[in-house]
């Protein structure tokens, strides 16, 4: 039983993780909060839905097809919504993103109704036997799929020439540019990693609850929001704790029976961290640019 | 022919004219210095220059060849390098991957053996390549934004401003260094508040003022220019 909860804590803290990390990278390189975040994963959801139970195709063709769409998505998103907007007020692109995220909103519930569709199961094995616990195959798989995308993400933001260009561009663009680091690509790319990791998170999710709806993106994008802040906006470690806080905070008030409050819990920890550690957990206090 | 050639250069931020129809030449391996009071438009023609700031009008040819226009991450790529004012090393990244930013054009055989040019002018920037840049002294990040615009073996270094905030014992090192750069065969166009040590270093001067050019010479000649004397360099 109590095994269960941890592994369920994990599971949902690693899904909120994959969502956090890409709202903290955007965040770190532009200084925006993409509300248009957590939509993405709604598009990797549905996507799964068509491949699978419209087209009748591979659960591993659904997972590349959901991923890829994601990833595109977040980056045609930039191209098309927050480019145009590089130079203008930081209000502008932030109202900007919360708009996408109606657009999407609305748009999916256009295309395919308002009503939840059912993601048919990506794989039939339910549980996996470990030492004479049986645990749930979905739970076990979130957690480790999360570990290896964190630490390959840590890789490639720390060790490879577009990683290393990232952090210089959410640095000091203007510097950036005079290194010749075409500053448009690189944040291109950290939108296609960011998209990516929800993509991951859109298959995960749809494993552990198997439906899509419109709005499912909306409340899980606030959650990963908060996360993102409680570990500490622009770090990638903090993303990742502050998820695991998140889903962890849900599951035990959930194991408590108080789950009508779980989602009060998450933002009550919100209010708490704004209140008595403004910059997060692993947050840096940032001077202003001049 | 030069190597630049800038000719009336037009730049506004808005409605504010900042430069105003300016004209100048760079002839390979000279140091150039462009020197006047706060406002002149100094700083402004050089980011003009590095593809940060768009022009109005004018012309800006490298080798005949224009670069008006270009995107500042293509202009590195033809062989100019802008060393910004203020120094604006990335902090959070050690010196070596400030260092490996700055050859972000250049293949890593070409970086490596640029690095160890640049270790070479800069000892100490070897002695701290794995500390954090941000931890570093004022006089050592600027050797560090130096030494970060030289690994992308630029034909023409621009410097902004390197003296700005640094000890005296600091700038006479750093002007040294300028020095021995350019004996090294870099091309150097210099923007400095600290017209003194600027003219004394410098084969050529132009004298900005309100976005013009006021005056041209030697830099020995405007060392001793009356006017200069006044306006500069403190009676």
């Amino acid at each position: 039983m109590f095994f269960t909860q941890v592994l369920n804590g994990l599971q949902l803290g690693s899904i909120y993780a994959l969502v956090a990390l890409g709202y903290t990278m955007v965040y770190g390189i532009i200084l925006l909060l993409n509300f248009a975040h957590g939509d993405i994963i709604m598009v990797g959801a549905y996507v799964s839905w068509l491949v699978m139970a419209q087209l009748g195709l591979h659960p591993v063709l659904a997972i590349i097809l959901s991923v890829a769409a994601c990833t595109l998505m977040g980056v045609l998103i930039d191209k098309v919504a927050y480019a145009p907007l590089r130079n203008a007020p930081r209000l502008s692109i932030l109202i900007t993103a919360i708009g996408v995220s109606y657009f999407l909103e609305n748009g999916a519930q256009l295309v395919f109704g308002a009503d939840a569709k059912v993601v048919p199961a990506y794989t039939d094995i339910q549980t996996i036997q470990l030492g004479g616990l049986a645990l749930s195959f979905p739970s076990v798989l979130t957690v480790l799929v999360t570990i290896v995308a964190t630490v390959a993400l840590t890789i490639v933001v720390q060790k490879t020439k577009l990683g290393k260009a990232m952090r210089a561009v959410s640095e000091d663009m203007g510097a950036a540019r005079l290194m010749g680091i075409n500053v448009n690509t690189t944040i291109s790319f950290t939108f296609a990693v960011g998209s990516a990791l929800a993509g991951i998170g859109a298959v995960l999710y749809a494993m552990a609850y198997t439906q899509a709806n419109p709005t499912m993106g909306m409340m899980l994008g606030t959650k990963a929001f908060v996360a993102a802040v409680l570990g500490g906006i622009g770090s990638i470690p903090g993303a990742v704790v502050g998820g695991l806080l998140v889903g962890f905070a849900e599951v035990i008030v959930t194991a408590l029976n108080l789950s009508v409050w779980k989602d009060a819990v998450v933002f009550l920890l919100l209010i708490i961290v704004l209140v008595v550690r403004p910059t997060g957990i692993f947050g840096r206090t940032m001077n202003e640019k001049v | 022919m030069a190597l630049l050639s800038v000719k009336d250069l037009h730049v506004s931020y808005g409605a504010i004219k900042a430069v105003r129809g300016i004209s100048f030449d760079i002839n390979e391996g000279e140091i150039v210095t462009l020197i006047g009071a706060n406002g002149a438009g100094k700083s402004t023609t050089l980011n003009t220059v590095a593809g940060l700031i768009k022009p109005e009008s004018g012309s800006i040819e490298l080798e005949g060849q224009s670069i008006v226009g270009l995107h500042a991450h293509k202009v590195v790529q033809r062989g100019l390098a802008l060393c910004p004012e203020g120094r604006r090393v990335f902090t959070q990244m050690s010196v070596a991957e400030n260092l490996e930013m700055g050859g972000y054009t250049r293949s890593d055989a070409e970086n490596k053996e640029t690095l160890e040019k640049v270790y070479a002018h800069f000892p100490r920037l070897k002695e701290r390549r794995s500390q954090v840049a941000g931890t570093l002294s004022g006089g050592e990040q600027q050797m560090l934004a130096m030494g970060r615009a030289l690994m992308s073996k630029p034909r023409l270094l621009m410097l902004d401003e390197p003296s700005m905030g640094l000890a005296p014992i600091l700038v006479q090192e750093i002007f040294d260094i300028v020095k021995q750069l350019n004996a090294a065969g870099t091309t150097i166009l210099l923007v400095e508040q600290n017209a003194n040590m600027a003219l004394s270093v410098a084969d050529r001067a132009y004298v900005l003022e309100i976005g013009t050019i006021k005056k041209t010479g030697t830099g020995a000649e405007l060392l001793v220019d009356d006017d200069v004397r006044k306006a500069y360099l403190g009676g």
